[in-house]
């Protein structure tokens, strides 16, 4: 299992890149994070995710 | 004459043409918001960072009503209550601005909060944030109490800007305690405190009403951030163009040199030539 966002979801293996696209992400502007720590953007293609994996991904919302 | 143009505030690397930097949540509908930044005059804008909202119900992003190549946009690291936290935050932000190409992805509003029910500053996870973001090639923004002694450690630990708080964070209750925020600007700015005169100063958090931004900025501020003063408005459109208008009167008020407050009375009509009394 991997956490996308808090939320639990089954594993596959698959590059960051490749999770994006399939939750239709691949072409928005959002940043990621795998166990706390910032992949770049440039290095999704690269990035291999793990079976326990906890990802964060974000985007820009309106704040103060 | 002198002139009437405000000469812009620089950041670092950033230039602000405008004192006053708006943030972009809490409106009613992204298309307010667009117009009340505009009428701002503003040059920067804040955001947050947050869980994928890429979109609202009618597909929308907030970055449809925000141009960035008009506005430098500040992420902020608000909602985190730990420096680890903030950290990523500010990472997160700058990632997002590097595919934006914003200028704003030199910097981040540092935020480092105590409580939820205050949104005030906490001191210590503040400070430790500040020192591990400048030494990761951030311009920290960051956001304080009104304490004179915590605003100089932060700019010792290398922010770019202190921003102390008029008041809690959406309380509008404008600057609630002037001396404390002079003291803050004294101590930053004033040579003879260790300050120095160009060192930024943005009041941040708690402006409900024009006047608390012409008094922020007569206190000698360089600029003011706000948002719920704006987007909480019942004509936030309107409110935007006060605001601007407010801090305009504050910078040349600062400058002009205000009349010293007396006890007593002085005529402004001469006394010489009165009939009255014969």
């Amino acid at each position: 299992m991997i956490t996308i966002n808090g939320k639990e979801h089954h594993f596959t293996k698959t590059t960051l890149q490749e999770l994006l696209v399939e939750r239709n992400l691949a072409i928005e502007i959002c940043a990621v994070e795998v166990n706390t720590i910032l992949i770049p953007h440039k290095d999704r293609d690269e990035y291999k995710l793990q079976d326990g994996d906890k990802v964060e991904i974000v985007s820009l919302v309106g704040g103060g | 004459m002198t002139s009437q143009k405000i000469p812009p505030l620089q950041l670092q690397k950033i230039t602000l043409t405008s004192r006053l930097v708006v943030g972009t949540g809490k409106y009613p509908e992204y298309e307010t918001m667009q117009t009340a930044l505009e009428e701002s005059g503003c040059s920067a804008v804040t955001v947050a960072v947050r869980r994928e909202r890429l979109v609202d119900d009618k597909g929308r992003s907030i970055l449809d009503f925000i141009d960035c190549d008009k506005y430098t946009i500040l992420p902020n690291t608000a909602g985190c209550f730990t420096a680890k936290d903030a950290v990523r935050v500010a990472r997160l932000g700058r990632d997002i601005l590097e595919q934006l190409t914003n200028p704003g992805s030199s910097w981040v509003k540092l935020e480092v909060l105590g409580d939820k029910t205050t949104l005030l500053p906490d001191p210590v996870g503040t400070l430790e944030a500040c020192k591990e973001l400048v030494a990761d090639g951030f311009s920290v923004m960051c956001y304080s109490s009104d304490d004179p002694i915590m605003a100089a450690r932060i700019r010792d630990a290398g922010a770019t800007c202190v921003m102390p708080a008029g008041s809690p964070i959406g309380t509008g209750r404008g600057i609630a305690n002037p001396c404390a925020i002079k003291l803050c600007i004294d101590v930053l700015k004033e040579p003879e405190h260790g300050g120095d005169p160009s060192y930024p100063v943005i009041v941040d958090a708690g402006v409900g009403t024009p006047s608390d931004v012409t008094i922020a900025m007569e206190l000698g501020a360089d600029g003011v951030l706000l948002n719920t003063g704006i987007a909480h408005a019942k004509d936030p459109i309107q409110m935007a163009r006060a605001m601007r208008l407010a801090c305009d009167a504050g910078y040349h008020g600062f400058r002009a040199g205000r009349i010293p407050r007396k006890l007593h009375a002085s005529a402004s009509s001469p006394w010489d030539g009165t009939i009255a009394g014969e």
